[in-house]
């Protein structure tokens, strides 16, 4: 058993490692999360001449091969510096989603220009009332003259206001809370009759609501098989949460370590915080919960590859994120003090980022409820 | 052993809710409702109104304007006050200096503060923190060096809450530098916070608010006769308002009105399957856990009531650190009754994008960052349990 990156994953760590520490720092991170975009369309271009657009994909449909294992890597990465570009959206959710695209031609074009940097792409899985199940789905799919009319509403779909193409699952047969009877659909963004409310969310991102008011699809939009759009969006939802606890390993990480760094500059008493026993023993836990994270990024990276037991080992990876991250980002802030609770420094950012992260794809509770249905 | 409340402590309550139900104010209550932001006129406004019913002094004995209230008909207060969602009293004017002004101010402070104070005409602020002294209160270093009938004073005050509505700030400052504890060679000072030198700024805080500031303080000229008690020995006096500051931090009564707002949210929402959220028993039974841990801190608040120490000592620490616990808990499970619906900034989105079921969700993250500070402020909970450790446990 050999869990060490090959010196090619190794090569592309360090570049992105060289990359961050060159281009981010949370000063340059708060300035982009109040630009107009919310992002960097220059550090968009630098990833995909850095690979990391294509690094997940299969090198058939235009991606670098790196799979599951590059997906962590770079996420892991982007989560030490709490990345704001929309990569978890278009190559771990919407990536995962258009990796299984039946239609060889379409995937490899589509891949394609994601891995080039031109395409970005948003799913709009979440309704209103749908409370993190993905089958929750009453926008209406009917069809009309040889195509589909959609209409219905979107609730906080991540980065749609970027996205070139939407993802949006619809309801072309069955009640409200089937599985059977939901189609994704491929939707320009600029589409007639969609329309989007944007917004920040609390931890810097951009999301917004989606109204779709009787857009007019080709039959060639439908991705996947008519009425078994939920096949797809299960494993969609495998590679997001991988992205996702990768990341939320990275934002860990850091966080634990930043609050070390701090209790050893920060005297109170005449000696340094971190001499406190009752300290340096949170410290210890948070690093345990750190390294647990990690170690379920990993097994839910090589489930990928090998294909068993993915929804379970995503479930446990989604529980590990949930609860480690409200321990770690409170700890984090407790440990800062009050110097925590401002905006100014770096680590409340962390922690907010590891809130919103219980907010994806299910939070904790949702997934220990449904662990064992996995 | 009884429990229950005296006749007469039975008829304040029933007083308190009339006068609740029918006068405060409307808008006011909508505002507490939505959790939106209150003015200084707003607070000003009701601390008015509660001084006409002479329910502001509530510390304090009746020579100086207050209720003379035992701690169980002050309890009361709080609860009913909690309970219909009324904004608190201004804690730095009632709990904080009014009672070191009445108990070591001189009769010529007393006469020209207390009044004010009282009725809100002087809205105060604290000057304790500092960048190098949080928990280590006593390693402040603000300079106030002697000119004759003033003092010179320069330093930094941080997280002074509501500075920028202050009208006078109490603040501690260093007289002596060379005296032998860290702890004695510090004065009280009221300083005039129209005072030339003086400059607020704010500290932009998680939840995107900010409520508090850093205070700069450079050659402010403070006459000595705003000085309280004798000079290098403002510590008994920082010490007495911490004991006050502490007492009310369980926040039993705020934190039943946010259970019941809890409840009645997670009612309103359905999950996929049929149940309400309230009806699903993972998050059920998390709810009870709170509520049962806020009922052993309402007991454990009246058994400290009940006793009538005028100092609850130690056992404030123990409140603090249950009572802040639950306030965070509570804001915990607002965020998950939200679900992914938290995660808009309500700043940007404003509320059109909620239905009224989801009303509470835009407030859920910011309250849950915001909150954190609750186990921070106040003396940290770890210096809280090495309190307890030390003065109970005798370690």
């Amino acid at each position: 058993m050999d869990f060490s990156y090959s010196e090619e994953q190794k090569l592309l760590q360090d570049s992105i490692v060289r990359f961050l520490d060159d281009q981010y720092d949370i000063e340059s991170r708060r300035a982009l999360i109040n630009s107009d975009l919310g992002f960097s369309d220059a550090h968009w271009s630098q990833f995909a001449e850095l690979g990391l657009l294509g690094v997940a994909f299969d090198a058939e449909d235009g991606g670098f091969g790196y799979g599951s294992v590059g997906l962590m890597l770079v996420m892991e990465a982007f989560g030490r510096a709490l990345v704001i570009e929309p990569y978890w959206s278009t190559v771990a959710f919407a990536g995962g989603a258009l990796r299984q695209d039946t239609r060889s031609e379409r995937r490899a074009d589509l891949i394609g220009r994601i891995s080039s940097g031109e395409l970005k792409v948003a799913s709009a899985y979440s309704e209103e009332s749908g409370r993190y199940h993905l089958s929750h789905v009453t926008t209406g799919a009917e069809e009309a003259s040889g195509g589909w009319r959609l209409s219905g509403r979107k609730s906080v779909v991540l980065n749609a206001g970027s996205a070139d193409l939407l993802i949006v699952s619809a309801r072309s047969s069955g009640g409200a809370d089937d599985r059977d009877g939901i189609t994704l659909f491929l939707v320009d963004r600029d589409a007639a009759g969609l329309s989007l409310q944007e917004y920040r969310t609390v931890d810097g991102f951009r999301a917004a609501e989606i109204t779709l008011e009787n857009v007019e699809v080709g039959a060639d939009a439908v991705l996947g098989e008519v009425g078994g759009g939920m096949a797809i969006l299960d494993q969609a939802e495998v590679w997001g949460i991988l992205g996702l606890g990768a990341e939320a390993s990275g934002v860990m990480e850091r966080a634990y370590q930043l609050t070390v760094e701090y209790t050893k500059e920060r005297k109170q008493f005449g000696v340094p915080i971190s001499s406190f026993q009752v300290l340096q023993h949170r410290m210890v836990d948070m690093f345990i919960e750190t390294e647990q994270t990690k170690s379920l990024v990993l097994m839910l990276a090589l489930a990928l590859q090998s294909g068993e037991n993915q929804a379970q080992a995503a479930s446990a990876l989604k529980i590990q994120v949930g609860k480690a991250g409200r321990h770690i980002g409170q700890q984090a802030i407790q440990l800062h003090g009050g110097m925590g609770m401002t905006d100014e420094m770096a680590i409340g950012h962390y922690f907010k980022r590891l809130t919103a992260a219980n907010q994806i794809l299910g939070d904790a509770a949702h997934h220990l409820k449904h662990y064992y249905e996995r | 052993m009884e429990a229950g409340y005296t006749q007469e402590d039975l008829a304040l309550r029933d007083e308190i809710r009339d006068f609740l139900a029918n006068e405060f104010p409307a808008d006011l209550r909508d505002k507490q409702l939505r959790g939106a932001p209150l003015s200084r006129e707003d607070i000003v406004n009701w601390h008015k109104l509660l001084c006409t019913r002479g329910w502001t002094g509530i510390h304090w004995p009746v020579e100086y304007g207050g209720t003379g209230w035992t701690q169980m008909q002050r309890h009361i207060f709080q609860t009913e006050m909690a309970a219909a969602g009324a904004p608190p009293l201004l804690a730095f004017n009632i709990k904080m200096i009014g009672p070191v002004l009445y108990k070591y101010g001189s009769e010529e402070q007393k006469r020209r503060f207390l009044p004010g104070t009282l009725s809100l005409d002087i809205w105060w602020c604290q000057g304790y923190s500092e960048p190098g002294a949080g928990s280590d209160l006593a390693a402040l270093q603000t300079r106030a060096v002697r000119d004759g009938d003033e003092y010179i004073v320069n330093g930094q005050k941080t997280w002074t809450t509501l500075a920028q509505y202050a009208d006078w700030m109490f603040c501690l400052v260093r007289t002596d530098p060379d005296a032998a504890r860290p702890q004695q060679g510090i004065s009280f000072l009221l300083i005039d916070m129209n005072s030339p030198g003086i400059e607020v700024r704010p500290i932009t805080t998680l939840d995107g608010s900010a409520p508090v500031n850093d205070v700069f303080l450079t050659d402010v000229r403070v006459p000595v006769a705003n000085r309280i008690g004798e000079e290098n020995q403002g510590w008994t006096c920082a010490k007495a308002l911490l004991g006050n500051e502490r007492t009310g931090i369980a926040q039993v009564a705020a934190s039943k009105h946010e259970l019941a707002r809890l409840k009645r949210v997670a009612s309103g929402i359905s999950v996929p399957g049929g149940e309400t959220l309230m009806q699903q028993d993972d998050f059920a039974r998390r709810v009870a856990e709170v509520e049962v841990d806020l009922l052993g801190l309402e007991y454990s608040e009246l058994r400290v009531l009940a006793a009538g120490a005028d100092n609850p000592g130690p056992a404030s620490s123990y409140l603090k650190i249950v009572g802040s616990g639950i306030t965070q808990r509570l804001t915990e499970l607002f965020v998950e009754a939200a679900g992914y619906h938290a995660l808009p900034l309500a700043a940007d989105a404003g509320d059109n994008i909620y239905p009224s079921w989801l009303d509470f969700a835009g407030r859920s993250a910011p309250k849950y960052f915001d909150t954190r500070k609750v186990s921070i402020f106040g003396g940290s909970n770890e210096i809280q349990r090495n309190i307890i450790a030390k003065a109970v446990l005798g370690l």
